[in-house]
């Protein structure tokens, strides 16, 4: 191990050498890769923008069921947010605690199995959980979701209108989802809780703090931005996810926040998947010009969010 | 250590590289020509997928070459083939005036439009121990805009009285993908419901049916239609026979009640006039949900091959005109019949776009 020694004049001593090129070739491939994945993005909202832009502004019949953009796309955007909301809600508690249980208290061998079993969770492709979560797990969700329209109809989301007769309703989809980015905020906030540092901990226990102390005052502050980071990966995937959706989701035209209904419309990404194969080119750039709103409000709701939470540490430290 | 560093530092590098393999892959996607010596490039509905699979193998097996059918749906079929990226293409819905003009001036000829696919759309439910039930045009469109919301609702128990209905709420399916299938039914409810059926035939289902279920594909509806007591639903005949469990309404045509038939699909299509504003070589029809003669069954799919009658390069002409002879031919259509389920063309129908393929040459 040679990271010890005095950083200082190993620095001085490289800069000497010709190693300097070395640094310059390493430094110039690491922003050619930050660049080109800019530039793929600036590409996908360049060509969203371009082919899209004729959907804003089409025919009325375009936007059949409806006659313009904004009732067409409005319905969209509350089941994309609803779905995803959902999703995040329910995962977000579960990763915590899964990656609390693997870092600080589940035995290292049980804690490396779980660790791999939950990874594995990212690797099963979305039409598998989509077939999954349609027809088997919609059907043992339903009861549920028929208590919840019983006992707390009076809520907008689980309410008016009868509950689904068979499962296959956003809140299906946003438990599927949930089981879906459930891996990604997982993985992520286990290896910061893991970082952090061990002194930290053990001040924590010798000023004696239980272990759930210990965890609250050290490793909570600690690893709360890799948190967020994690938090936000997933939902952004949430945002986005196409099959599983478009697989499991009971869809109607009609907009509602009842998330236990019969139907409701589909999520944007979904309903860019659903239709696109039978558009007309009037359509398709409607249906790109769906993709590019929810381009924007992918952006609008992780900056919203990294705001919040940014202000919640802000307020923390002060 | 050493492996989570070699991990950071060989990352960026797969992402890179792999971000420049798919951008030269990009490039690369327009090779895909339509004319060629051997191989003869189409596409469009969905719908004729299955039959188009049994025509293709069959007419390569006899004349060697290759077809390849591409099942990217009816509007992005005809746009490759104005495109000219397609040499034929399939569509539920026979060519608009715009597309029509936009076809002619990619041929620089008249288009041929000739019927390939005929289906039965089948009504179907989920009610256990009913298998059959009678509904008229108006019952099911009542059933669809949400207003009868119960299996023993007197509008359909007056329509059935040997049948014990339960009372079991009613969930209605309905495609939520854009479907030649759901621009079928509503043409035939908007035009014999006698209003109860306000809006025009689209393929995509209105908003003013409230309360009904949309699925993807053909297979989402039978799914849920299967999963789910009290639903009904709408899809090809084929696979509603195929899920077995379901049970089929009978629709009402004149004063008989008729179940889907292949038959009486093809007859309707027969008897049918011709759709507006079509060139000669066109047999788009507008088909006439009202037919009444015996077993006629007006709800039904047609769906459509469509072609130049002259192209530049007499090699595809040549085997546009084979192929297209040989999936009208009784044969061909009996080869369909037997992959998909669908109806065979009569055999005067047969005969006309036998003779309009015919004419399709090199100029």
């Amino acid at each position: 191990m040679t990271a010890t020694v005095s950083p200082e004049k190993e620095g001085l001593d490289t800069t000497q050498t010709s190693s300097r090129r070395g640094d310059r070739i390493f430094a110039a491939i690491a922003r050619l890769a930050a660049f080109t994945i800019l530039a793929a993005l600036v590409a996908v909202f360049v060509f969203l923008a371009v082919k899209g832009w004729s959907g804003l502004t089409a025919e009325p019949a375009t936007y059949a069921p409806f006659t313009s953009f904004v009732s067409y796309i409005y319905p969209l955007v509350v089941s994309t947010l609803l779905a995803a909301g959902i999703a995040v809600i329910v995962a977000v508690p579960f990763a915590i605690g899964i990656a609390l249980f693997i870092s600080h208290y589940a035995p290292r061998r049980l804690a490396s199995v779980l660790a791999y079993l939950i990874d594995l969770l990212a690797a099963v492709p979305s039409v598998v959980f989509g077939l999954w979560g349609g027809r088997a797990l919609a059907g043992y969700l339903q009861p549920f979701q028929v208590w919840l329209h019983e006992h707390f109809g009076w809520l907008p989301f689980f309410g008016p209108g009868p509950p689904t007769p068979n499962g296959r309703s956003l809140f299906t989809a946003g438990i599927v989802l949930a089981i879906m980015i459930l891996p990604i905020i997982t993985a992520i906030t286990r290896e910061v809780f893991l970082q952090t540092p061990r002194l930290h901990e053990e001040a924590a226990l010798a000023l004696g703090a239980t272990r759930w102390e210990m965890i609250r005052y050290s490793v909570f502050p600690y690893a709360r931005s890799g948190v967020v980071s994690g938090v936000m990966l997933g939902l952004g995937r949430a945002l986005g996810e196409t099959m599983a959706v478009a697989m499991i989701l009971a869809t109607t035209p009609e907009m509602t926040l009842n998330v236990i209904g019969t139907a409701s419309p589909p999520t944007i990404a979904a309903n860019i998947a659903l239709n696109f194969k039978e558009a007309t080119p009037e359509r398709q750039s409607l249906l790109i010009a769906t993709g590019l709103v929810l381009f924007v409000v992918t952006f609008m709701v992780n900056f919203l969010a990294r705001w919040i939470a940014g202000r919640s540490q802000r307020k923390l430290n002060a | 250590m050493n492996s989570s560093s070699l991990r950071r530092t060989a990352l960026p590098a797969v992402a890179v590289l792999t971000l420049g393999l798919s951008l030269a892959a990009c490039g690369n996607n327009d090779s895909g020509s339509g004319s060629g010596g051997d191989t003869l490039s189409g596409g469009g509905a969905t719908s004729q997928a299955n039959a188009q699979t049994a025509w293709r193998a069959a007419y390569q097996k006899a004349n060697g070459g290759t077809i390849n059918y591409e099942e990217v749906g009816s509007g992005t079929g005809v746009t490759n083939f104005t495109s000219k990226a397609y040499s034929f293409a399939g569509t539920d819905a026979f060519l608009t005036d715009e597309q029509l003009s936009a076809a002619k001036d990619a041929c620089g000829s008249d288009v041929v439009e000739v019927p390939a696919y005929i289906s039965p759309i089948a009504v179907a439910f989920n009610l256990p121990g009913v298998t059959s039930l009678n509904l008229d045009s108006k019952t099911i469109a009542d059933i669809f805009t949400g207003k009868v919301t119960t299996w023993n609702d007197p509008e359909i128990t007056a329509l059935n009285s040997g049948t014990k209905l339960p009372s079991t709420a009613i969930t209605t399916v309905h495609r939520s993908d854009e479907s030649g299938t759901t621009f079928n039914f509503t043409d035939y409810l908007n035009k014999t419901s006698d209003g109860a059926w306000p809006d025009e035939a689209n393929t995509v289902w209105p908003s003013s049916a409230k309360g009904g279920q949309g699925q993807d594909g053909t297979s989402g509806v039978i799914g849920v239609l299967t999963d789910t007591e009290g639903a009904i639903g709408y899809a090809d005949d084929s696979a509603v026979e195929a899920a077995k469990t379901l049970g089929v309404a009978s629709i009402k045509v004149g004063s008989d009640y008729n179940a889907p038939s292949a038959e009486g699909a093809a007859k309707v299509l027969e008897a049918s006039p011709a759709a507006p504003n079509q060139p000669a070589t066109s047999m788009a029809t507008a088909i006439d949900r009202t037919a009444t003669a015996k077993g006629d069954y007006p709800l039904m799919l047609a769906s459509y091959l469509v072609a130049c009658q002259t192209y530049s390069d007499s090699a595809t002409a040549d085997m546009v005109k084979g192929y297209l002879t040989y999936v009208v031919s009784p044969d061909g259509q009996q080869a369909g019949a037997d992959a998909a389920g669908s109806a065979p063309l009569t055999s005067a129908l047969s005969t006309k776009a036998t003779g309009i393929v015919s004419k399709i040459a090199g100029s």
